[in-house]
């Protein structure tokens, strides 16, 4: 072709075919905190991928595809490695997994509701997850810090799109800061379950991130946006004002998780026998 | 003035989009989108036009605030350079085989 | 000197006959060189490339659905992303598109209009529906084999920014019918159901898919005029043989059937000969009676028409921080 003005390649990075490949197995205990950063990721990639065909202009189709495909990166990545603990495959775990096996929290299988719905969950996970995989960059585990490594700075990216987005839908027209305001309101009571410590999570030490520790910078980045975009604390705008009681971790989901895996895992469990 | 390309009456104006491949090299013009203000057309243009490594840097403009040449004068505009070979290298010919011209 | 027009423009809509314009085009055609928007262009000219490019990005636009269809419930992770990333990729292709028809003076909002309104026309292949998961494949492997052939000699189109989107399009989609022919490979070669499965979505798309390269030659009226133009580089015949003589031997890799009893090799011609193809069935999908039409048009205006408060907010926050910033300047100037 005459048109020499652009190259494309596919760069280099961390994949979970890399990951697959080196084998370096990870402890159970690490398995099963990589298996919680995997299901965020890809319980979210999924809702994303809805908007894939619907969203509010074609420019936007194209950024919410960007988005999505990180996360499933980072699930893929994250999903792989813990597979090799237990002599399994990515797949294994996305589609022959039951609903209370499933270890994401609660905020990702919300309904992507309208397009305010949807930034409301992006806000509130990618400035979650940028603060995560900021300091999970320095895990005693390096697997699990290499996948943070190549993740902190997609998610950053992310809480960017999130935040302008917040920006002019809060001081866009009154119906689309009623919107906002709305989207907020149902998903801010899923926000405190992301910033519980539990059992695993400490007997882990150096290897993970006490969910605990982040809430502060959380608070401070998120509340800088909110102030910029005149919104109030969610919670005294108190849509619904209830705060989940969460469970995600250990399970226990939203009604709103049985649909979404029954959509995701059909194929595949149609034909158990079969590789694609 | 009124044009076909930066229509007015769109809510999300157009923006070329330049992105510049490498280090080194300078911004080339990979095509245009619409956005509604400069935040949103660069982040669009990261999107769309540097999906596979293209860029390390990208420049967005309102279609409308280019200022181009007037097509109709291409003569007026563009004749002048033409047959000044004096300008070019290969034009002096007697300091062939002498080194370092 | 006259106001510039914007590279990116053409000066004026309806162009009045300009022999020296006139003269300077043909000048351009005949050496097969490139046109661009600011170049005086007869009428007919702009209006076909206006239906054509616009038709492109529609079909690449509403492309999306049968395969994003299929997004939620690909049946590996490492499919899932392929196919997101292949949506996506249409997605970017109707927005070069748009771009290049919108240097032709139409919005694209207008199109946008046209089209969920019904009066634009798109790929009629898009109205079939994908029912399994092997239409994924079938999709890559024949409706996408069969764009690349239409598109590789659109890369030399006369229209210079149609051509430049088909240049980066080419590029990008090159992977698109290497996952569908792999898909299809994987199927084949699974188990029976996956193989059956595979088999029967290629018997339903093998002759739509030929159908894309349009009607046959003697009945394609408008077609020696595209090519006198160099927007058409090769008759809808010859493309559709090319086509065939491609898939024959990459059907027989991937152990399937092509639906058609006539198909066999011509040693005389040196190419395959095909069957009949069912053109009337072609003429009621393209009229928008096919199985899927109505639903990809209502999800596109549902999309545009639910989206609209979106980009009205994005346009008053747009308006309302130049306002800011236009009075902050104001007091500054006043303040000295």
């Amino acid at each position: 072709m005459s048109d020499q003005s652009f190259r494309i390649s596919a760069g280099d990075a961390l994949t979970a075919e890399k990951i697959t490949e080196a084998g370096e197995k990870p402890t159970e205990a690490v398995a099963d905190y990589a298996l919680r950063l995997g299901d965020d990721a890809l319980i979210l990639a999924q809702r994303l991928g809805w908007w894939i065909a619907r969203a509010p202009e074609l420019e936007e189709d194209v950024a919410l595809a960007n988005i999505a495909l990180d996360q499933l990166g980072h699930a893929r990545s994250f999903l792989s490695y813990a597979a090799l603990a237990w002599g399994r495959t990515e797949d294994d775990l996305a589609y022959f997994r039951t609903e209370p096996e499933f270890v994401n929290v609660q905020l990702v299988e919300q309904p992507n509701g309208d397009f305010a719905h949807t930034i409301a969950r992006q806000f509130i996970v990618s400035y979650y997850q940028f603060e995560l995989y900021r300091r999970l960059v320095d895990s005693s585990d390096a697997t699990l810090a290499a996948i943070a490594a190549k993740a902190v700075k997609e998610v950053d990216y992310h809480r960017d799109h999130a935040t302008q987005w917040v920006l002019r839908l809060a001081l866009g027209t009154e119906e689309s800061r009623r919107r906002m305001i709305a989207g907020l309101g149902v998903m801010w009571p899923y926000v405190d379950e992301l910033f519980r410590d539990d059992e695993l999570v400490v007997s882990l030490g150096e290897a993970a991130v006490l969910p605990s520790s982040l809430r502060e910078d959380f608070d401070t980045m998120t509340g800088a946006v909110r102030a910029e975009a005149e919104l109030e604390h969610p919670a005294t705008d108190g849509l619904r004002g209830f705060v989940a009681r969460g469970g995600g971790r250990d399970g226990i989901h939203t009604e709103f998780l049985g649909p979404l895996l029954a959509e995701m895992q059909v194929l595949a469990r149609a034909h158990p026998e079969a590789t694609w | 003035m009124s044009s076909p390309g930066a229509d007015e009456t769109e809510p999300w104006p157009l923006w070329e989009v330049f992105v510049r491949s490498s280090r080194g090299l300078s911004h080339l013009h990979a095509g245009s989108l619409h956005a509604p203000d400069a935040e949103m057309a660069v982040r669009n243009a990261r999107d769309l036009y540097t999906r596979r490594n293209e860029g390390v840097s990208i420049w967005v403009v309102r279609s409308s605030d280019i200022t181009a040449s007037d097509p109709d004068a291409k003569g007026a505009f563009f004749e002048s350079p033409r047959g000044k070979e004096y300008r070019h290298a290969g034009y002096y010919t007697e300091s062939e085989g002498v080194k370092h011209l | 000197m006259a106001p510039a027009a914007t590279p990116t423009q053409r000066k004026d809509v309806d162009p009045v006959e300009d022999p020296a314009g006139r003269a300077r085009f043909d000048e351009l055609i005949t050496a097969d060189q490139r046109v661009e928007p600011t170049d005086w262009m007869p009428d007919a000219y702009r209006k076909t490339l206006v239906r054509q490019v616009s038709q492109h990005a529609h079909s690449e636009i509403i492309g999306m659905q049968p395969e994003g269809n299929w997004i939620t419930r690909a049946p590996s992770l490492k499919r899932k992303a392929i196919l997101m990333a292949k949506v996506q990729d249409e997605a970017g292709h109707g927005l070069y598109l748009y771009s290049a028809a919108q240097t032709l003076g139409v919005t694209r909002d207008r199109m946008t209009e046209d089209l969920i309104s019904g009066k634009a026309k798109y790929s009629s292949i898009f109205n079939y529906p994908t029912p399994t998961w092997a239409d994924m494949g079938s999709i890559g492997w024949l409706v996408d084999g069969a764009a690349i052939c239409n598109q590789v000699p659109l890369c030399r189109a006369s229209y210079g920014p149609y051509a430049r989107a088909m240049v980066r399009i080419c590029k990008e989609e090159s992977f698109h019918q290497r996952q569908g022919f792999e898909i299809l490979l994987h199927l084949s070669r699974g188990t029976k159901e996956q193989h059956e499965m595979a088999q029967e979505s290629v018997n339903r798309w093998y002759a739509p898919a030929l159908m894309m390269f349009g009607p046959p030659d003697a009945d394609s009226p408008n077609s020696a005029q595209s090519m006198a133009w160099n927007i058409k580089r090769f008759s809808n015949d010859d493309l559709r043989q090319r086509f065939v003589d491609m898939i024959v031997p990459q059907a027989e890799v991937l152990g399937l059937t092509l639906p058609d009893p006539d198909l066999k090799w011509n040693e005389e011609r040196g190419h395959y000969d095909y069957g009949e193809l069912d053109w009337n069935e072609f003429s009621e999908v393209l009229k928008g009676r096919g199985p899927a039409n109505a639903i990809r048009l209502e999800r596109r205006r549902q999309a545009h028409e639910g989206g609209a408060w979106v980009r009205e907010a994005a346009a008053a926050y747009a308006e309302r921080r130049r306002a800011m910033a236009e009075k902050a300047s104001a007091e500054k100037v006043q303040a000295a």
